[in-house]
């Protein structure tokens, strides 16, 4: 739009040729803009909702009345598929309880059922592996899949499928436990001496070296873990089984570290410099300040700090699949493969056959996931923004 | 009826529940400058920036009365705030170029706008600059970044961003009060220059700027006009005890 | 004055103690870097970063997991980066502080940034590609399976959803470094309010916007999970041609390779390789935000 800009006379007569403010204009570009920027902005809230329904929508057959027994075959779109997911030759899902080793010897100990699949178990020397679903079981009956979810056994791909969550269940918890266990006291502990004690170059270090770390890919965490830390552990530790929760749970704990340490750094950061000031006056010295005074009044935070540190770990997928043994195991041996429940969704999802119990339960697993994360989200943020509020503003 | 160019009748604004401005009847005249004068937080820059309705961008601010310019209220619903602010144009306190060029801070008005030229671009950033009294200083660097000027000279060039949009009315919101003494009265000769060709209101905490370059002047003190009349008799024979309690510095 | 030098030695022990807590993790980054380091740098040659595997992954190089994961984050960038630059945009400039409007919206996307990746490749799977490629395929194709199948498209959209929260609060981040003076300046002469965002705002934030994209790149450029079924693949003899082929990425290569290769000895110094590729790639990019990010924050207190 071209408007030639008025031109003043001094000599005009008041009123006229005046700048006329009385026609309120209609501009498309900013009535467009904001009706854009709105719309879009309000994305990330669908995105959330729609994450729900759909994850959620994919296991619900679960809950529905029992379909009929039918095999599902193969659909035909599978044989268009260029390639397949990573099915050089797999023994995951199909015999649950070999650890898996991965370039060592295997340890047979634990061999159960292997299940007659027709699997195309081409060998990596071939060029183009042309994708055989597995039958899987084809397995529809969602009543006993329902029943089965709180058993012991996770043998989905059987002759009559089992679905229990048990084993996973466990494995996921104890390596969480693991996990935390090794990064969040050396987190808090690193991020009380950035914090309180390091000086500007130190601290300079420290953190971009930890916001590093937090760049690490995860499947590049677990390659270090199946390659280098496994052997290094085993060889400390005298276990037999080389990738096992203990493994997998320290190489998880390296992944969780900087999200621990940085929230309980602003943690401590966020604690008013007045504290500080106040306990030092009183001739507190630094360390004791540190920990008396700071600490204690930032403990919110840190609790969110671990609790969002669980919240990773619960649902990290490839140090699980590279680092654990992918056994779905029920013992409370730290030192035993284990499967997680992430892991499972990642190393089976892959072959089941669409809309079979499977395919739900595969679903249902990540429902369970997504409000896990979301309620460990939501308690870590009003938390301590109720606590944390509470404390500095005096109860 | 005739109005001023500026004329405000029993004008009142909230901030939210509390009182800033009450019942203000002003009227001010056009191709003169006139200056608000009183202690800090008595309303004078409130009311200014009314006056361009810059007061909208904050919210809860509920303004009552009548304020007309050239005769015409400018918080009627038909009204197109774009067009008012681009008649009546503000200078703040704290110099804000754009971290652009000189030449292109002055053509921002203008560009948006609509102007696409570059010559009437080149005529109307000259003639601004000039009008700003600062185109000698920077006729041979309009290319470089505004941030490197001093901060007279940013002031300045803000005073010639304004004029490039051919305002009626200019707002100056204490547009000296954080430059030097030698930079101060560069702007001071500028503002009584500018008179001529616009109406000036200014806001300024310094009873002398005032006393030197307004034609007339409005005492404010705890969001009421106090008094309003030529300067020469606000400053010598005040009707208001007030206003001669603040000019001989007994408070504020 | 033994009190005091007891006190002393443990203020002395709690400073060690917790200094070694920080050394211990920079101890750990740094021989994660150099295993990694040993292991592959003989392996990176210009043939092996330009070549096709060859022999079942024991020899040739690794050029289309570097072709697929550049498609991946290309495709993925031009979704998120205005997606996520638009939302920050309208927090910041459009919403009013603390209206529940801008609260809800920051809680999800705060939500959005802890949901495991592993979901999104699950929604991708059954939202992508079961619901909007079979309703593609229903539409266009009459019912031929084009696009109701994993695919780079697919699979970008999916990563694209994961690094929205990076780019939304990089963007934020430095659209708050405008300082509210410069856009009243805008408004004072006569511009509208999409026009000061336009040409004030939103240049003023340029650097922000990259920071924001180039973490996300980093971030896609390495996670595996959410394409493991959505799109990816092991083994592909030719390039993706079209954004419904599937394709290979630098991660998903490594995962397969370290977990399922036949021929361990063969493979191990291609996948050392690969990893120190992907490893230098995240590297440098983190880098990179890192200093952006700090000259953003400089800016801010200057």
């Amino acid at each position: 739009m071209t408007k030639k800009p008025k031109k003043r006379k001094k000599s005009e007569a008041p009123n006229s040729g005046l700048i006329d403010i009385t026609q309120k204009k209609f501009r498309w570009s900013d009535y467009l803009a904001e009706k854009i920027i709105k719309g879009v902005a309000f994305l990330s809230i669908t995105i959330i909702i729609l994450i729900f329904i759909f994850v959620f929508r994919e296991s619900l057959p679960i809950f529905a009345s029992s379909k009929s027994l039918e095999h599902s075959e193969a659909t035909s779109n599978t044989t268009e598929v260029q390639e397949t997911y990573g099915e050089v030759t797999d023994q995951q899902p199909i015999v649950e309880e070999v650890q898996e080793t991965y370039g060592e010897v295997t340890d047979q100990s634990d061999v159960q059922e292997t299940y007659g699949e027709v699997r195309d178990t081409s060998s990596a020397k071939s060029q183009v592996e042309s994708y055989v679903v597995s039958d899987g079981s084809g397995y529809d009956d969602n009543q006993s899949a329902l029943k089965s979810l709180m058993s012991k056994d996770w043998y989905p791909v059987s002759e009559k499928p089992r679905f229990g969550l048990f084993s996973l269940i466990i494995g996921t918890f104890k390596i969480t436990v693991i996990s935390i266990l090794f990064a969040a006291p050396l987190a808090i502990l690193a991020a009380v001496y950035t914090a309180s004690f390091a000086g500007k170059r130190l601290k300079e270090i420290i953190k971009p070296t930890i916001e590093l770390l937090a760049g690490f890919p995860s499947v590049v965490i677990g390659f270090f873990a199946l390659m280098v830390l496994a052997t290094f552990l085993q060889e400390v530790f005298h276990y037999d089984t080389r990738l096992n929760s203990f493994v997998g749970g320290i190489a998880m704990g390296i992944a969780a570290i900087p999200i621990i340490f940085t929230i309980t750094e602003d943690a401590l950061t966020a604690v008013p410099k007045t504290f500080n000031e106040a306990s030092l006056a009183l001739g507190a010295s630094k360390w004791q300040t540190a920990f008396f005074v700071i600490l204690p009044a930032a403990t919110p935070g840190i609790f969110a700090a671990i609790l969002l540190g669980i919240g990773r770990v619960f649902g990290e997928t490839m140090i699980a699949l590279m680092a654990t043994g992918n056994a779905a195991q029920m013992g409370m041996n730290p030192f035993e493969s284990v499967r997680t429940l992430a892991a499972t969704i990642g190393a089976e999802m892959a072959e089941v056959v669409f809309g079979d119990t499977h395919y739900n339960v595969l679903f249902l697993i990540g429902s369970l996931l997504f409000i896990f994360t979301f309620v460990i989200n939501a308690i870590a943020e009003f938390y301590v923004k109720g606590k944390l509020m509470k404390r500095i503003q005096g109860k | 009826m005739t109005f001023e160019k500026i004329h405000t009748e029993n004008m009142v604004l909230h901030y939210g529940s509390k009182m800033a401005l009450n019942n203000i009847s002003i009227k001010i005249p056009e191709n003169k400058v006139t200056a608000f004068i009183g202690p800090s937080g008595c309303g004078k820059s409130t009311f200014l920036r009314s006056l361009n309705r810059m007061n909208d961008l904050i919210d809860g601010v509920k303004i009552e009365g009548k304020i007309l310019i050239d005769g015409v209220n400018i918080y009627d619903n038909n009204i197109d705030v774009v067009t008012l602010r681009k008649k009546v144009g503000m200078v703040f306190q704290k110099s804000n170029p754009f971290a652009k060029s000189i030449y292109e801070n002055v053509a921002y008005g203008p560009r948006i706008n609509g102007v696409k030229d570059k010559n009437q671009l080149d005529e109307i950033v000259e003639s601004a600059l000039k009008n700003a009294a600062i185109w000698e200083e920077v006729k041979d660097r309009l290319g470089d970044s505004a941030m490197g000027l001093s901060g007279g000279q940013q002031q300045r060039l803000c005073i010639a961003r304004t004029l490039a949009v051919n305002p009626e009315i200019v707002l100056m919101d204490e547009p000296a009060s954080a430059l030097d003494p030698l930079s101060t009265s560069k702007i001071e000769e500028l503002i009584v220059q500018l008179k001529e060709k616009y109406t000036i209101v200014i806001v300024t905490h310094n009873m002398q700027q005032a006393a030197r370059i307004s034609d007339l002047t409005a005492f404010f003190y705890l969001g009421e006009l106090i008094e309003f009349d030529k300067t020469k008799k606000i400053f010598t024979n005040p009707e208001k005890k007030q206003t001669e309690d603040y000019i001989t510095g007994r408070f504020g | 004055m033994i009190k005091s030098f007891k006190k002393n030695i443990k203020g002395i022990l709690i400073e060690g103690l917790t200094l070694s807590s920080a050394l211990i993790i920079i101890a750990i980054v740094v021989v994660m870097f150099t295993v990694i380091l040993i292991g592959g740098k003989d392996q990176i040659t210009w043939e092996f970063l330009t070549s096709f595997p060859e022999d079942g992954m024991t020899k040739g190089g690794i050029f289309p997991a570097i072709y697929g994961t550049a498609l991946l984050v290309i495709i993925m960038s031009v979704a998120a980066v205005p997606f996520g630059t638009i939302t920050a945009i309208y927090l910041t400039e459009y919403a009013k502080e603390n209206s529940v409007i801008a609260k809800t919206i920051r809680f999800a996307v705060r939500t959005l940034a802890v949901i495991p990746s592993i979901i999104y490749g699950l929604f991708g799977l059954g939202f992508f590609i079961k619901f909007v490629g079979t309703q593609m395929d229903n539409a266009f194709l009459g019912g031929q399976l084009k696009w109701g199948q994993p695919n780079i498209l697919w699979a970008s959209l999916t990563m694209a959803l994961l690094t929205l929260p990076v780019v939304i609060v990089s963007v934020e981040e430095a659209l708050k470094t405008v300082p509210k003076d410069l856009r009243a300046a805008s408004l004072a002469l006569g511009a509208t309010k999409w026009q000061t965002i336009w040409k004030v705002v939103i240049p003023g934030s340029i650097s922000g916007i990259m920071t924001g994209t180039i973490l996300a790149v980093s971030r896609a450029a390495g996670e595996v999970a959410p394409i493991l079924f959505t799109g990816v693949a092991y083994y592909l003899a030719t390039l993706p041609g079209s954004l419904s082929d599937q394709f290979m990425v630098l991660g998903y290569h490594i995962y397969v390779m370290s977990t399922q290769s036949a021929n361990v000895d063969q493979t191990m110094p291609i996948q050392f390789g690969t990893t120190l590729v992907l490893l230098m790639l995240t590297f440098i990019l983190n880098f990179t935000a890192i200093i952006l990010r700090y000259r953003i924050r400089k800016k801010k207190t200057d």
